[in-house]
């Protein structure tokens, strides 16, 4: 196993309360797998990108990555764990240094390591034609690329010490189309050719289907259900998932004319001060009383593992809320 | 009612490196009832064509050098800017993307979209109360008298695209511009938005102008479609025929990068445009969209004209009009 | 320097008032360089009659003080002093203020807090008070003088600084620099600090033109430093004759002027060549 969380918690201060960001999540990546991460905004997926690679404090359970304990590994240990596990961030522009120019932000991750001048210099051209850019890229700025280009140069920057593992959040949402298309192709490839695994973040669930091995969705900082991505986004077996891809726009009019879509009622609650039991009860529209008094637990319905009270492995079908899938 | 009717439009920007081409004889045209959408890339000139018709471009750089906005027999690009301030916001109102920065965060909401009704409405007192509460209750913001007096930073992102909306629909225009209205949100509230969107129209007649770089936005909500490159109309017509039978390779670039719904699974490849779109400074001759064509020949460093090519269906590409390589 | 992009100068030139305050600065600059060879003697020695009107005698172009001082020996050595004293201080007081700023900004929570506070109790002494207790007493050289300007100067540095860190430090390059195991002090050196820097070189340029008015201020007291002639200090001893000889005040008031003039504007041509989202226009 490449890495494996259990019960992952992570837990904020804030002035009004204690914010569970990540509240018991599990989950486990296998070496040359794409797990993909989907939720919206305050969802704590990209919380818990940041807790596997240990940028925020872990309040509860545990990591491990190739099977040792990492959770609570600090200074030179932690270091020499780090190159294991990179990160491709989602902002082209604020994650490379205006001020360095594309060779240096490449080789940092080399330099930390203590690599020499020479070594980085052969390994950043090397790296630099694995993600297709020119190599006098090397002496340039990043604000002379585009967004897919800087894209680009943040992969190449995860790759530079090999990593196992790449958390890629959000690595296309600031892309435009044409490019976005581009740059999931190129870490399909990498993938193919390195056999890393991605834990890959998304609130574009058709960005994710297009790359996910497995699928794990998140709600209010506790995962809703996962399965096989095909599986879940085929036949989705908690409310919420169904929502989220029933909210997703199509890009077919005749299929967006013709299909009954859910249109979830009401807002995100506050994840400081969530609802009692299952945290999806205020806008779910098969709410019963059952759910306010106790929280689901994760459990297997059909293919997937669902955090529901009740089993919609046969559909949404619904006649009381002309809901269909 | 009238609609929207942008024959010609043309903006440069007058810039220290020179003169950019930013719109090109852009023209377009939207019924009342009817949704435009205008699809394209960032740096498209997509919200260029939006400000243009608003007359909110920033003056200078920008400037509109040729061009009409006919508002039914109102040449909007004409107006003086002191008759387009009884325009704006009353005949034509704009959303924009971000609803957080679109409100004024020290001001309540109530007051703001008072403000509209007493400008534009010379409504006072408690009638534009009442009728602000209206709004919001239209908009579909539940317990709308006590929302009136709260700050916009007290409300979440969909609710304050929701009183944007309220603003923006408070005097019944007759034209909508949407700048990518819900590309900041997240995509259950964007469902809502849009469905909002779609209700207003059907209740008001208005015509929607709405701006999205997203596909599936434009399949759920357009009948027409324009689509933008490089400053200028590549193509345009129905939505159906758009998606179904798209002429521009440009297009059937956005079609193809774009991931459809179920058909597409972990180990189909999606099909890429390479290269990135030109800045305004760097544009090539003729065909803008040519280095990146896999159908470019010889003649398309002209440029291509906006041809119609099937009913009411229109595109700018030498390849689509059947023109051989060696007649330029 | 860490913060030259190509075309800085070109920028900064586009500003034709921060040019001129420029070419005021280099003009001052050349004349202090020059003081020794053109007035090789202490300028503070009698040299003829008193009170003697600039453009009078050509050996005094600028006429003589009270007591029959060459004016112009004393502005070319003044602007030595002027100069060293106002970049020094302003150097001191960008040291400090760049190091609580960036500290308290990194740590935050109570470090913050408390670096926040001691800050603010710097703040609430008028600083020319602050100055004037410092020198009478530890004396009134001219290194104490300047210690005593930059650190009373370098608050608005600190609290620049800590604005600039605190949205830099959120920044996913600065997170890409953690998750690649960066040590601390090297994200803050090399990463966070010359991207934090444009805004506060501006401040530090105009920090040097209040040190100068300070400096001036606490010569015209009297409190300076008896052997350096100081242009402050000739303002402040012509005041008693300002109503007939009004020109031994005026003089190096002017100059005085017209150095905290210059170095205001190109503060603001500095500004305008720094700033990222002024450029290309």
């Amino acid at each position: 196993m490449l890495l494996e969380a259990r019960g992952l918690g992570v837990h904020f201060a804030t002035p009004r309360g204690l914010l569970r960001a990540v509240n018991g999540v599990s989950l486990e990546i296998e070496a040359g797998e794409t797990l993909g991460l989907v939720g919206e905004s305050g969802c704590g997926k990209s919380t818990l990108g940041r807790a596997i690679m240990r940028l925020v404090p872990i309040a509860e359970g545990e990591l491990l990555l190739e099977n040792q304990y990492i959770t609570r590994l600090e200074g030179t240990a932690l270091k020499q764990v780090r190159p294991k596990v990179q990160m491709v961030f989602q902002d082209p522009v604020s994650s490379l240094n205006p001020r360095r120019r594309v060779g240096s932000l490449v080789g940092q991750p080399l330099s930390v390591a203590g690599w020499s001048r020479r070594d980085i210099a052969d390994r950043v051209a090397e790296l630099l034609a694995q993600v297709s850019l020119p190599k006098d890229a090397m002496d340039r700025y990043p604000h002379e690329f585009s967004g897919g280009q800087r894209q680009r140069i943040g992969i190449a920057r995860a790759l530079a010490l090999s990593p196992k593992l790449v958390i890629c959040d959000e690595p296309v949402s600031a892309l435009d189309v044409s490019v976005r298309a581009q740059v999931v192709n190129l870490l399909k490839d990498i993938q193919d050719r390195l056999g890393v695994g991605y834990l890959f973040i998304s609130h574009d669930l058709s960005v994710v289907e297009n790359v996910a091995d497995r699928l794990m969705v998140m709600y209010l900082g506790r995962v809703v259900e996962q399965g096989r991505a095909a599986d879940v986004l085929a036949r989705p077996a908690h409310p919420y998932t169904h929502a989220l891809l029933s909210a997703a726009p199509v890009a077919n009019p005749a299929l967006a004319r013709s299909r009954q879509r859910v249109v979830l009622q009401g807002e995100l609650p506050s994840p400081v001060n969530p609802p009692s039991g299952c945290t999806f009860r205020t806008r779910c529209p098969y709410a019963e009383a059952r759910c306010a008094a106790e929280a689901p637990a994760l459990r297997p319905v059909g293919d997937q593992h669902v955090a529901c009270h009740f089993d919609f492995s046969e559909g949404f079908a619904d006649a009381t809320t002309g809901v269909s899938a | 009612m009238a609609g929207l009717d942008v024959r010609g439009l043309s903006v440069s920007l007058y810039t220290r490196g020179g003169v950019l081409p930013a719109l090109s004889e852009v023209s377009l045209s939207v019924q009342p009832g009817r949704t435009l959408a205008l699809v394209g890339e960032s740096g498209c000139g997509k919200s260029m064509t939006a400000l243009a018709i608003m007359r909110l471009l920033p003056e200078p750089p920008a400037r509109i050098i040729a061009g009409q906005v006919m508002l039914g027999d109102t040449d909007l690009a004409a107006l003086p800017e002191r008759r387009m301030l009884g325009v704006r916001g009353k005949a034509v109102s704009m959303i924009f993307q971000d609803p957080m920065s679109s409100l004024n965060p020290v001001v309540p909401v109530g007051q703001q979209i008072m403000e509209v009704l007493r400008r534009h409405e010379n409504l006072s007192g408690r009638a534009a109360r009442t009728r602000a509460a209206e709004l919001l209750t239209l908009v579909g913001i539940p317990d709308a008298e006590a929302r009136l007096a709260e700050y916009p930073h007290r409300l979440s992102g969909g609710m304050c695209q929701r009183v944007m909306i309220a603003i923006a629909i408070a005097c019944r225009p007759a034209v909508l511009v949407a700048d990518e209205p819900t590309t900041a949100l997240d995509v259950t509230v964007q469902a809502q938005i849009l469905e909002l969107l779609k209700r207003l129209q059907a209740e008001t007649g208005m015509a929607l102008l709405l701006i999205t770089h997203d596909l599936g936005v434009v399949a759920e909500m357009a009948d027409e479609v324009a689509v933008m490159y490089a400053g200028r109309v590549v193509e345009q017509g129905p939505v159906d025929a758009i998606f179904a039978a798209p002429l521009h390779p440009y297009t059937r670039g956005l079609l193809g990068a774009t991931p459809s719904g179920g058909t597409a699974g972990r180990h189909t490849r999606l099909a890429d445009i390479p290269g990135s779109v030109p800045s305004l400074a760097e544009l090539p001759a003729g065909c803008a969209f040519a280095p990146r064509c896999p159908l470019a020949h010889a003649a398309c460093t002209a440029q291509p004209p906006l041809t119609t090519l099937a009913p009411q269906h229109l595109a700018a590409c030498f390849a689509a009009l059947g023109v051989p390589a060696h007649a330029a | 320097m860490a913060v030259a992009t190509p075309g800085l100068f070109r920028r900064f030139a586009r500003n034709r008032a921060a040019l001129l305050g420029l070419i005021i600065l280099i003009a001052v600059i050349a004349l202090a360089l020059a003081a020794p060879t053109l007035y090789p003697r202490n300028p503070l020695r009698i040299v003829g009659p008193a009170e003697l009107w600039p453009l009078q005698d050509p050996r005094f172009p600028l006429g003589t003080d009270s007591i029959g001082r060459n004016i112009a020996a004393i502005i070319a050595h003044g602007a030595r002093a002027t100069l060293l004293i106002g970049l020094f201080a302003s150097l001191t007081a960008t040291l400090i203020g760049v190091t609580i700023g960036s500290v308290a900004a990194w740590f935050g929570g109570w470090v913050d807090e408390l670096l926040m506070r001691f800050t603010e109790m710097f703040q609430v002494v008028p600083g020319l008070v602050f100055v004037l207790t410092i020198v009478s007493i530890l004396g009134g050289t001219v290194q104490n003088i300047t210690i005593a300007v930059g650190v009373v100067s370098w608050t608005g540095i600190a609290r620049l600084t800590r604005a600039e860190f605190l949205t830099l430090r959120d920044r996913e390059f600065v997170q890409a620099c953690r998750a690649m195991g960066m040590p601390d002090w090297r994200i803050v050196l090399a990463e966070v600090l010359p991207n934090a820097l444009p805004p506060v070189i501006v401040l530090s340029s105009l920090a040097v033109a209040s040190a100068i008015l300070f400096e001036s201020a606490v010569s015209f007291l009297g409190l300076g430093d008896p052997q350096v002639a100081s242009w402050g200090r000739l303002v402040g001893e012509g005041r008693t004759l300002i109503r007939s000889s009004w020109y031994i005040s005026a003089v190096p008031g002017v100059a005085i002027m017209l150095m905290v003039l210059a170095l205001n504007l190109i503060g603001d041509g500095l500004n305008d060549a720094l700033n990222p989202k002024l450029r290309n226009r």
